[in-house]
C-alpha cells in the first residue's frame, strides 16, 4: 500500500558534477541512491533517506545536498507536521514509533539562559596558559570530616576513605553498550578515555573480555535489569561499578536489542545465544523498593571486596531528588542522573519526547537536597543528558554537579549527526551498528583521537572559563551558583536553580 | 493564595573589598595600648575608603578573663529599634546565660561617626539545660551566636571570646580607634587591624572587619571567589553565614577545623590554601596521600581567589595568603613584637628598627605564638 507520509529529506544532486562513481549508493545503508546503467545516472529514493549525510561528507564532487524538506502541509500550530506524519505511520503499521538519540522537543534548555561571572578589578583573573589550573576531581563518597593524629608535627589520618575515581577533567563517557555500538565505536571511547584521564561507561552489554586488561581501569561496568556480560571478573577489572536503575531517554521502561544485533561477539560478551533479542525489564526483577536496592549495592561492594565506588544512575523524574537521597543513605557512592535530553539507541518516541524533567533543574535540586540533608559529601553527582559544550559543563559544576556524562556529544565526535535512526541497525557512520561492513568504517584510532581532542578542547575551555572567573580550581566552582545568572527565566525556574537574575 | 516567591528566593550577597590589615604581638604576653596598631593602619589610610574599620585585641579583660565577653551591636533607623532588639536579645540572654556584668561600651562623640549602632558588652556563662547540657561550652556557645544573628532582628553578636573583644563600625580605622577610645582604654597582648573598601555591599557597622567567633577573628584583605561552595559546605555543618561578607566563612572555617576538628594550624592552612596538584604529584607517598586525602575531603574549603589574611586567637597570631599569592602580606620581628602587615611601611613607621622582614609564600602560614615564633614551611609537616 501506498505509503501517505512524505520523505522527511530533499535529495539534489547536481548533475553536473556528479561522475557516476556510486560512491553515495555503496555509502547509504538504506538504499537510498541506486545506479541506472540505462540513464547511466544515478537515482534517489528519497523515501529512504535518514538525513546522516554520509553520502553528503563522502560524495568526492560534493555533488549532494541533503535537506529537510519544507513541510507540504497547510501551516496548523497544533497539528505540525510532526504529529501528523507520526499519526500516519501508525494507521498504516499499528506499532509504537520507535526512535533513536535524545529528545529534541524544544522544551526550554535552560543552559542557554544562565550566564557565567568574570572577575573585574577586584578580583584577578587567572590566565590559564601561565598559572595553574586545576581540574581534578575525585568521584566517590568522601567522609563528613576526618579524625587526625597530630602529635609534634607528626599527622596521621585515622579515617578510613572510602574508594574514589579521579578523572584530571570532569567529563566522563556516558554508558553505551557493546551490541548497542560498534565494536569499533566502543573501543575508541575506550582509548580516548584512557588517553584522556577518565572514564567510560560500558553500559549494560558486558566488556569483552580481551579489552579487560588494557581497559579496565578506565571503565566503569554497569549492571543493568538484563544482567548482561556479568562475572565477578567483569566486575573486578574495572575501575568502578553502575547499577542502572533508569535512563533519561526512556524513564520507566526497558530495553530491547534486537536478535539482528546480537552477533556472535556480542553475544559471547553478553552471555547470551546468537541471534536472540536482548531484553533488559523495565525495572530490576530484585529491585522493587529501596531496601532491594541497598542489598544490590552491597552485594557488588561485597563483590569488589569494597574497593570500588558503587554509582547508581537513575533518570530524573519528578520526585527523584527524594529518591536520591534514599539512595545515597542505600550506600551509593556516586548518583548519575539523567535528564530529559539524554539519548538512547532506541526508544519509542513517545517516552523519550514525553517523560523526565531537565538535567539542569534536576542537578539544582538534587545538590540542594543533599546538602540540606547535610550529605552532600557522601555521595558525587555525575550529570547526563543534553550536556553539548564546555559551558553546559562547567554550568553543571556550578550548579552543583561534581561531573558530567556525555553521550550524544561523544557519537557526534564520531562522526554521527544524529539522524535519529539508531534502532535500525544501519547507522552509515559505523557507529550504531553491528554490521561488519558499515563498523568497519569507523577508524579506531582516528575516532578515539577525535574523542580525545573534544576532552581536551572543552577542558582547555573550561580552564578559560574558570580562569577568568577567578578561580584555579575546579572544586571551588562545584555548587558555586554566585557565578551563575538566569536570563528570561521566571521567577520558580531561579529559585529551583539557585541563582539570581542577570543584574540582580 | 498569593506565594510570596521573591521572598521565598534566598539572595545571598557576597562582599568584594579590597583593604589593608594589620598585626602586632607581643610574644611575651605583655600588653600594650591600640595606639601603634592605629597610627600603622593609618598610614594605610588609602588602601580603605572610610566604608569600615575594625580592631581584635585580645587580652583585654583580666578581671572578666573566665567569662565569655558578648559585644552586641543593635542597629536600627531609630532609637526604638534598637531599644527593643536589645530587649529582645536581653529576654534571650537571661535564658540562655548567666550574665555577670554587662554595660555599653564607652565610646567618644557620637556625631563622629556615621549612623552608629548601640553597642553593648555582657560577660556571661552558659546556662545549660536539658538536651544542651551535652555540649561543650563552646558549641554551646556557637549555636546561641549562630541563633541570635540568624533569628534575632537588628541584633548582631560580633564578638564571643574570653578575654578578647572586637570593635568595629564604619568609618576609617582610625576613626573607629578613636571612637572606641582603644588607645587609651584598652591593653593587648595582641592586636589585628583592618581598612576597608568596600566596593559592592552598602557600609553597615556589622559588615566591618574583624570577624569573629568564640575567640577566633579574621581581617581579611581580598575577594573569596569560592565564596558559594565555602558556603554551603559550612552550612551543613551548622554555621549560617549571615553578615553578607566573604570574609566570615574564613573565620568559620578557621572555627571547624582548628577548634572542633582540632587540626594543627599547619594542617589548616593546607585546607584553606592546598599545594597545586603538580606539586602534590612530586611529593613522597605520605605526603601525597595525605594532602590527596586533605583535597578531596575539604576540597569545598579550598579559599579560592587572592586574599591576606590575619587570624587572631587566644595566645596566637597567624598570617596567611591564597596558594598564588594575589595580595599582599610582610612579616616582621623586634624583639619579642611579632608584626603582619599589608605594607612593610606602617610596621617600619610604629618600630623603624626590625630584627627580621620577611615575605611569606603563597599558602604558608605564619605562625606567631606566645613565646614562640615559628615560620610553617612544607617540610615542617611530618608525617608518620
Amino acid at each position: 500500500m501506498k505509503s501517505f507520509v512524505f520523505p522527511e529529506f530533499q535529495i539534489i544532486r547536481d548533475e553536473e558534477k556528479c561522475g557516476q562513481c556510486r560512491g553515495c549508493e555503496r555509502q547509504c545503508a538504506f538504499g537510498t541512491h541506486r545506479y541506472d546503467p540505462v540513464q547511466d545516472r544515478l537515482i534517489s529514493d528519497e523515501y529512504k533517506c535518514a538525513g546522516c549525510q554520509r553520502c553528503v561528507v563522502f560524495c568526492p564532487k560534493d555533488a549532494i545536498i541533503v535537506r529537510p524538506t519544507p513541510s507540504f502541509y497547510r501551516p496548523n500550530a497544533s497539528w505540525s507536521r510532526e504529529k501528523l506524519e507520526d499519526l500516519k505511520k501508525q494507521a498504516e503499521t499499528g506499532g509504537v514509533i520507535l526512535t533513536g538519540c535524545g529528545n529534541d522537543k524544544p522544551f526550554r534548555i535552560y543552559w542557554d539562559h544562565i550566564v557565567l561571572n568574570a572577575s573585574q578589578v577586584t578580583n584577578p583573573s587567572i590566565d590559564p596558559l601561565r598559572e595553574p589550573m586545576e581540574l581534578r576531581t575525585f568521584l566517590g563518597s568522601k567522609p563528613d570530616l576526618i579524625d587526625m593524629k597530630a602529635k609534634n608535627g607528626d599527622v596521621e589520618i585515622e579515617t578510613k576513605i572510602g574508594p574514589n575515581l579521579m578523572v584530571e577533567t570532569p567529563i566522563l563517557f556516558s554508558a553505551m553498550s557493546y551490541g548497542a555500538i560498534s565494536y569499533n565505536a566502543f573501543r575508541s571511547l575506550a582509548t580516548a578515555a584512557c588517553k584522556s584521564g577518565t572514564f567510560f561507561n560500558t553500559g549494560e552489554g558486558g566488556l569483552p573480555k580481551e579489552m579487560r586488561d588494557e581497559f579496565g581501569k578506565c571503565a566503569i561496568v554497569q549492571v543493568a535489569s538484563g544482567r548482561f556480560g556479568i562475572d565477578a571478573e567483569y566486575l573486578n577489572c574495572a575501575a568502578a561499578v553502575e547499577i542502572k536503575v533508569g535512563q533519561g531517554a526512556k524513564p520507566g521502561i526497558g530495553g530491547h536489542l534486537p536478535g539482528e544485533k546480537v552477533s556472535p561477539a556480542v553475544a559471547a560478551t553478553r552471555m547470551i545465544p546468537a541471534g536472540t533479542d536482548a531484553i533488559s525489564p523495565a525495572p530490576h526483577h530484585d529491585i522493587y523498593s529501596i531496601e532491594d536496592l541497598s542489598m544490590l549495592i552491597y552485594a557488588l561492594k561485597e563483590a569488589t571486596n569494597y574497593e570500588k565506588p558503587i554509582s547508581v544512575k537513575i533518570a530524573a523524574v519528578h520526585n527523584f531528588a527524594a529518591i536520591a537521597s534514599g539512595i545515597v543513605r542505600a550506600g551509593a557512592d556516586i548518583i548519575a542522573i539523567d535528564g530529559l535530553r539524554g539519548g538512547t539507541g532506541a526508544a519509542p518516541k513517545v517516552i523519550r519526547d514525553n517523560v523526565g524533567i531537565p538535567i539542569e533543574l534536576a542537578i539544582s535540586s538534587l545538590d540542594q537536597r543533599l546538602r540540606n540533608e547535610g550529605i552532600r559529601n557522601r555521595a558525587s553527582i555525575i550529570a547526563a543528558g543534553g550536556i553539548r559544550c564546555s559551558a553546559d559543563v562547567i554550568k553543571a559544576i556550578a550548579l552543583g554537579a561534581d561531573a558530567v556524562y556525555i553521550g550524544s556529544a561523544a557519537l557526534i565526535a564520531m562522526g554521527c549527526n544524529l539522524c535519529q535512526k539508531c534502532y535500525t541497525g544501519k547507522c552509515n557512520w559505523g557507529i550504531c551498528t553491528q554490521d561488519p561492513r558499515l563498523s568497519g568504517r569507523l577508524n579506531i584510532e582516528i575516532a578515539s583521537q577525535r574523542l580525545s581532542n573534544l576532552i581536551h578542547a572543552w577542558s582547555h575551555e573550561i580552564s578559560e572559563m574558570l580562569g577568568g572567573m577567578g578561580i584555579n580550581a575546579l572544586e571551588s566552582l562545584r555548587g558555586n551558583r554566585d557565578h551563575l545568572r538566569g536570563i528570561g527565566l521566571y521567577e520558580w525556574e531561579l529559585e529551583v536553580l539557585g541563582i539570581k537574575g542577570a543584574g540582580e | 493564595m498569593v506565594r510570596k516567591r521573591r521572598a521565598r528566593r534566598p539572595l545571598y550577597s557576597k562582599e568584594i573589598c579590597a583593604c589593608s590589615i594589620f598585626g602586632a604581638m607581643n610574644r611575651e604576653g605583655e600588653r600594650f595600648t591600640g595606639e601603634g596598631v592605629i597610627k600603622a593602619i593609618a598610614n594605610m589610610h588609602v588602601r580603605g575608603n572610610g566604608l569600615g574599620g575594625g580592631f581584635a585585641a585580645y587580652g583585654i579583660y583580666p578581671e572578666y578573663k573566665d567569662y565569655y565577653a558578648l559585644h552586641l551591636m543593635f542597629t536600627g533607623r531609630s532609637w526604638e529599634d534598637k531599644r527593643s532588639a536589645k530587649q529582645d536579645f536581653d529576654a534571650f540572654l537571661c535564658e540562655n546565660f548567666d550574665v555577670v556584668y554587662d554595660e555599653e561600651i564607652p565610646h567618644g562623640d557620637e556625631t563622629t561617626v556615621s549612623d552608629p549602632p548601640l553597642v553593648w558588652r555582657y560577660f556571661a556563662m552558659p546556662n545549660k539545660r536539658g538536651e544542651e547540657s551535652r555540649l561543650s561550652d563552646e558549641d554551646y556557645v556557637v549555636s546561641k551566636v549562630m541563633w541570635v544573628n540568624t533569628k534575632i532582628e537588628n541584633a548582631y553578636v560580633f564578638s564571643s571570646g574570653k578575654n578578647m573583644g572586637c570593635f568595629k563600625g564604619v568609618g576609617y580605622p582610625e576613626e573607629i580607634g578613636e571612637y572606641f577610645m582603644l588607645d587609651r582604654l584598652y591593653r593587648a597582648y595582641t592586636w589585628t587591624v583592618h581598612g576597608r573598601f568596600p566596593t559592592n555591599t552598602q557600609a553597615w557597622w556589622g559588615g566591618a572587619h574583624p570577624f569573629s567567633l568564640l575567640d577566633t577573628t579574621v581581617v581579611h584583605n581580598g575577594e573569596i571567589s569560592s565564596y558559594g561552595t565555602n558556603r554551603w559546605y559550612l552550612e551543613m555543618y551548622g554555621y549560617a553565614c549571615t553578615l553578607q561578607t566573604d570574609t566570615e566563612v574564613i573565620a568559620y572555617a578557621a572555627d571547624l577545623l582548628m577548634r572542633r576538628q582540632h587540626l594543627p594550624i599547619e594542617i589548616a592552612a593546607k585546607i584553606l590554601a592546598p599545594p597545586i596538584w603538580n606539586s602534590i604529584d612530586r611529593m613522597n607517598e605520605t605526603e601525597k596521600k595525605l594532602l590527596t586525602t586533605l583535597r578531596m575531603v575539604y576540597g569545598p574549603l579550598l579559599m579560592n581567589g587572592p586574599f591576606s589574611i590575619i587570624i587572631g586567637q587566644t595566645g596566637k597570631m597567624i598570617g596567611l595568603t591564597d596558594r598564588i599569592r594575589l595580595r599582599p602580606l610582610t612579616a616582621a620581628t623586634r624583639g619579642d613584637m611579632f608584626y603582619l602587615s599589608s605594607e612593610e611601611a606602617s610596621i617600619r613607621l610604629i618600630s623603624p628598627e626590625l630584627d627580621c622582614v620577611w615575605t611569606p609564600n603563597g599558602g604558608e602560614p605564619v605562625v606567631g605564638e606566645l613565646k614562640s615564633i615559628r615560620m610553617v614551611k612544607d617540610e615542617v609537616i611530618r608525617l608518620s
